[in-house]
């Protein structure tokens, strides 16, 4: 039971971690219509200047502000270089030009950084282990991880639902025609929008570093589920990359916890871990197209 | 007009069935290993371009069919002279079995797939493709039987009416016949009146519904030959490597096939070729000249698809009508 509780938090955690990255994609996708596989990369940079910046300041709250404005401005001089020409084309031309901005910068961090991970530390006041209930012990940085994807949620429902930026952005994700035809500096909402992904998309970064690895293609690990979130929650909905988040990262993370365990019953302990393993690295990709087979356009339609 | 498509069709082929000689004289004898490696991609981007060019589906799960062509054959080596394959199919080296096997597996896959992914579209059909691509690849990955991570080393190449098939001349003409024969019946599907559906899906599938044709059937058919040809690209380069691991299901594989068709030119008959061409010579050029040849390629990358519209053979087209002083196409 103590064991469900745990895996149940650290799943609550990889979930709201996968909704700080899923939140901007989302807009992303579904104000501006580009598909951007370069995502992670920006989750990258977070985590490398921030882990970087903290050890040169042997503090780890510095590094939270620089990552955010590391991938912030990464995020908005990739717009205006890149992604302004990607929205009047199809979805193919995107797809190739994000991919190549991820080689881009993997091989950039490679060259200027080293293939070796960068060691990330928790702060030493988050440390030691705490007792949550009688018998359940755990790491108190998780729980931070869980109240800042939490607090940034709020803030996001708060932006989205009671600001005028917020109108705008319900606005283009329903219908982006419309709100250029309104006279809406659409230009200026999407360069704010992307620049919001990305600075999510790096705190999202340096928080998961010292849980993960910093290191080259941590980006495309998370990138690949965040698209499910999205999918699964339903292009545009911020709503929908919250829950279908939460959703996917209990799932993914209760799978990898018991499902080797489960299978050891059956077959013997060396191909049941391989196999656990396996089949719930499958098991976000497997929901998805459960999902998108009852319902094709996700969970939480956007405008609707 | 005619007679110089003709022509230009003879020397191409001239030009291939030259190749060994020409990278003996001309270049080094690896390189004729490239262009066999050339050919093979080029069947896969070819069938990629099938559905994605000509069909507008935009499939980044292709490496799922080519990955089961490679798996066929290596599956079917590791069986070969022992137990039978699920005690029932037993294992065989011979090229013309493990072909079919690969088309066959890469066209049920692909069947599978693209029943359940058809019923979405645009970005969802996309992450779909991918997420069942991905599937398949930790599906491999977690199978210990068949080397799970490391995958299968296939010693000796399949026979093949007694040819050498480690001789690398050997290897282009029989990689050139199976690319020939691939590229005639691709010729026909695409001048057929099923080739003039899936166009006109693409361009506008209601109009096509109101027509009386069923987009999803005929889309699904494309989805299926598409499948079953980058099945055939995947055993052959399995017979070229002598290897075949979950490197070949990653989805990055699949973001290569996709680059190169579009490097090429999208719906383009030849792109998928030149674009195959581009993309391995660059990387081998690139990989030679720098450790970190993938930020180059890159930059590359990002100018064709910022700079050019319609790949490299509409920039060969623009440059040939420049020349020749004509009309753009």
């Amino acid at each position: 039971m103590i064991l469900i509780l745990e895996q149940l938090l650290n799943g609550l955690q990889y979930g709201v971690m996968l909704f700080l990255m899923a939140a901007g994609l989302t807009l992303i996708f579904g104000i501006m219509g580009v598909i951007n596989l370069a995502h992670g990369s920006l989750f990258m940079v977070g985590a490398y200047a921030g882990t970087l910046a903290a050890a040169q300041a042997g503090n780890f709250w510095i590094g939270i502000p620089v990552a955010i404005v590391a991938a912030g401005v990464a995020g908005l001089v990739v717009e205006a270089v890149v992604i302004r020409r990607l929205y009047a084309r199809d979805h193919l031309d995107q797809v190739l030009a994000t991919f190549a901005l991820l080689l881009i910068a993997n091989q950039g961090v490679t060259y200027f950084i080293g293939r070796q991970p960068v060691p990330a530390n928790i702060p030493a006041a988050l440390a030691s282990p705490i007792e949550l209930l009688p018998g359940l012990i755990y790491p108190p940085y998780r729980l931070v991880i869980i109240a800042a994807g939490l607090l940034v949620a709020l803030g996001l429902y708060w932006l989205i639902n009671r600001t005028r930026i917020g109108m705008l952005v319900r606005a283009g994700a329903t219908n982006r025609e419309m709100v250029r035809a309104l006279g809406v500096d659409i230009r200026l909402l999407y360069t704010v929008v992307f620049g919001l992904g990305a600075l999510l998309a790096g705190l999202a970064g340096y928080l998961s570093g010292p849980i993960s690895a910093v290191q080259v293609g941590m980006g495309e690990q998370v990138l690949l589920a965040t698209f499910v979130v999205v999918v699964v929650g339903g292009v545009g909905s911020i709503r929908g990359a919250f829950w279908a988040g939460i959703l996917l990262g209990v799932v993914d993370t209760m799978l990898r916890a018991f499902l080797p365990g489960l299978l050891r019953q059956v077959m013997p302990a060396s191909e049941a871990d391989a196999l656990g393993i396996g089949i719930a690295s499958m098991g976000i990709y497997l929901l998805m197209a459960l999902v998108l087979l009852i319902r094709p356009k996700g969970l939480f339609v956007a405008g609707r | 007009m005619e007679k110089r498509k003709t022509l230009g069709l003879a020397l191409g082929l001239a030009v291939l069935l030259a190749m060994p000689w020409l990278m003996e004289t001309f270049g080094s004898s690896s390189a004729l290993s490239l262009a066999s490696r050339i050919l093979v991609y080029s069947i896969a981007a070819a069938s990629l371009n099938l559905v994605l060019g000509y069909g507008g589906m935009i499939s980044l799960g292709h490496a799922a069919f080519f990955g089961m062509g490679g798996y066929a054959v290596g599956i079917l080596y590791a069986h070969n002279g022992g137990d039978p394959f699920l005690g029932l199919i037993p294992g065989s080296n011979h090229l013309l079995v493990t072909l079919p096997a690969a088309m066959l597996l890469g066209g049920a896959v692909a069947a599978l797939i693209g029943a359940l992914s058809l019923r979405t579209s645009g970005v969802q059909f996309i992450m779909i493709t991918l997420a069942f691509a991905q599937m398949l690849f930790f599906f491999f990955v977690s199978l210990k039987a068949y080397g799970g991570e490391d995958g299968i080393i296939i010693r000796r190449p399949n026979e093949f009416f007694g040819l050498n098939l480690r001789d690398r001349t050997t290897v282009w003409y029989v990689v050139l016949g199976f690319w020939l024969a691939f590229m005639l019946v691709l010729w026909r599907v695409i001048g057929s009146s099923f080739g003039a559906v899936l166009k006109g899906m693409k361009q506008n599938e209601r109009r096509m519904a109101a027509m009386g044709l069923a987009p999803y059937r005929y889309k699904l058919y494309a989805f299926i030959l598409s499948g079953m040809g980058a099945g055939l690209a995947g055993a052959l380069m399995a017979n070229l490597m002598r290897f075949t691991s979950p490197d070949m299901l990653h989805w990055t594989k699949s973001a290569t096939l996709m680059t190169m068709v579009i490097l090429g030119g999208v719906g383009t008959f030849f792109g998928p070729l030149l674009g195959a061409a581009a993309y391995l010579i660059l990387e081998t050029w690139l990989g030679g000249l720098t450790e970190y040849w993938q930020f180059w390629l890159g930059l590359i990358l990002l100018a064709v698809v910022l700079g050019t519209k319609g790949g490299l053979v509409a920039l060969v087209a623009g440059l040939w009508a420049r020349l020749t002083g004509g009309a753009r196409p």
